[in-house]
């Protein structure tokens, strides 16, 4: 029935007019371990909102020990993030007269993490070198510490569309008489990687420009540089 | 005293005091695909040119890649479209069937002012709940016209125009390159760069470029007039083998364990 009675509309029901330090800058990062190495890859694109800040912004940091943060969420927290684990690399080093290992300075990423429990930096990390066997080693965190050895992890804003992809075609999860132990070889990881990012951009607005992939084994990092779609 | 009749067409807002309280609870509405957008107009020497991107959005996914946004109005008319898909769609298809019987109501062709009273009276009834920015372009016996028509129901006329998220990119273009006189292929090309404009600064807009040109007793309608972001070939075949995919033999288990199709024979 049409009444005289006017309704509010359910708009303006939820006033959301408080200031956040957190902001989100989208892109994503994802890590695939191998056997004897490990690789990460993201895109380059930072934006905000609907605008691109840049296109070719790397939010993935190679680490004094030769191990490479990938990180996602929000880019000052981020790089902040990397700073203050550098730093404490540094001082280990000092400390102990070595290089930090990867799974310590994994554990010490963790630790530094849940030091900011109640004001979180607004990053999703992943960490990948190589082991004391000289073994791919990712591991994947939230916000806040709490952390994981993983084979393959995807973070960001296409995380929900490479995740489910990368358990498929890297875990091999749902596929009858694969192997799940099998790891991937570096060009399988390479070409899987590459394709994860070319689809993503497809469907993501947030990622796109550039694709960065490090790849980490015994002989040091190497880094290649791809370019992606730029709408 | 009677009760008045129940309205037969028009919004119905039975439900917004359910909803409002739903959405208190933390319940979430759907969501209407969003053509976060960039689409222009230009009125050149001998008309108008009317442009838009194709990108269909659904929050941050891209929810159709190659969609239409130049809609049919009249044979002298389009009507680009930015805001809610739904709306943009059904507002225009709508209006061009009342234009259709108009004319042959009038054995006139319809005029492009007529098009955008109709149009402008339709969204102010709508108090702005219909979320369609429209840019509406024709040639009618006066000359070429370009409107811009907001969800609230104001219009504008004006000789370049832009609307949708990529509006600010795309009017930098025609702010600095636009001129009184334009050859059609300048006006062409200058529409085509507004547009590329928005798909490659705005996230909103995406993918390709179509054109629209109105001309004394022509259109042109340009689809897919620049594409500059065809996807690139896949690294690899992600074709599976057959018997990869589990599944369940409701002869053979009888509810009980998955066994996968015999594919050996």
């Amino acid at each position: 029935m049409r009444t005289a009675t006017a309704v509010a509309a359910p708009i303006e029901a939820h006033g959301h007019n408080h200031w956040s330090p957190y902001v989100d800058n989208g892109g994503t990062t994802l890590a695939i371990a191998g056997e004897d190495y490990v690789l990460v890859a993201s895109d380059t694109r930072q934006s905000d909102g609907y605008a691109i800040n840049s296109r070719y912004e790397p939010k993935a940091f190679v680490l004094s020990n030769n191990a490479v943060l990938g990180t996602s969420g929000c880019v000052a927290d981020a790089k902040r993030l990397c700073e203050v684990l550098e730093q404490r690399a540094q001082l280990y080093q000092h400390k102990h007269d070595r290089q930090i290992s990867t799974p310590a300075l994994a554990r010490l990423l963790s630790n530094t993490m849940y030091n900011r429990r109640m004001l979180p930096y607004y990053v999703f990390p992943v960490l990948a070198g190589l082991d004391s066997e000289g073994r791919g080693a990712a591991y994947a965190y939230d916000a806040i510490g709490s952390m994981e050895r993983v084979t393959n992890s995807c973070f960001g804003s296409a995380e929900t569309l490479i995740q489910p992809f990368l358990d498929n075609q890297v875990a091999r999860n749902n596929q009858r008489g694969a192997d799940p132990e099998r790891l991937l070889t570096r060009q399988e990881a390479l070409k899987i990687a590459i394709d994860a990012f070319t689809s993503a951009t497809e469907r993501d607005i947030y990622t796109g420009d550039y694709l960065e992939i490090f790849i980490i084994d015994a002989a040091g990092v190497h880094k290649e540089t791809r370019e992606l779609k730029h709408d | 005293m009677a009760l008045p009749a129940e309205a037969s067409t028009g919004f119905k807002f039975d439900n917004v005091k359910r909803n409002q309280l739903l959405g208190d609870k933390g319940y979430k509405l759907p969501t209407a695909t969003k053509t976060g957008t960039t689409i222009v107009g230009l009125i050149f020497k001998d008309g108008v040119v009317l442009g838009a991107d194709t990108r269909a959005t659904a929050g941050t996914i891209v929810a159709d890649k190659n969609c239409e946004k130049i809609h049919y109005l009249a044979p002298n008319m389009y009507c680009c479209g930015a805001g809610t898909a739904a709306d943009t769609e059904f507002t225009t298809s709508m209006i061009s069937s009342q234009l259709a019987l108009h004319s042959l109501n009038t054995g006139r062709e319809a005029r492009v002012v007529t098009a955008m009273t109709m149009l402008k009276q339709y969204l102010f009834r709508y108090q702005g709940h219909i979320g369609a920015a429209l840019v509406l372009g024709g040639y009618d016996v006066t000359g070429p016209h370009l409107f811009t028509i907001y969800p609230h129901g104001s219009t504008d006329k004006l000789p370049f125009v832009t609307m949708g998220s990529g509006s600010l990119a795309a009017m930098s273009v025609f702010e600095s390159r636009w001129r009184e006189g334009l050859s059609r292929e300048e006006g062409i090309e200058l529409v085509k760069d507004a547009i590329e404009a928005g798909v490659f600064n705005d996230l909103g807009s995406g993918s390709n470029v179509d054109v629209c040109v109105l001309t004394k007793g022509n259109v042109e309608y340009l689809r897919g007039y620049s594409r500059p972001n065809e996807r690139v070939f896949k690294e690899q075949s992600y074709k599976f083998a057959p018997g990869t995919t589990e599944f369940i033999d409701p002869a053979a288990a009888q509810g009980e364990d998955a066994t996968a199709m015999d594919v050996s024979a």
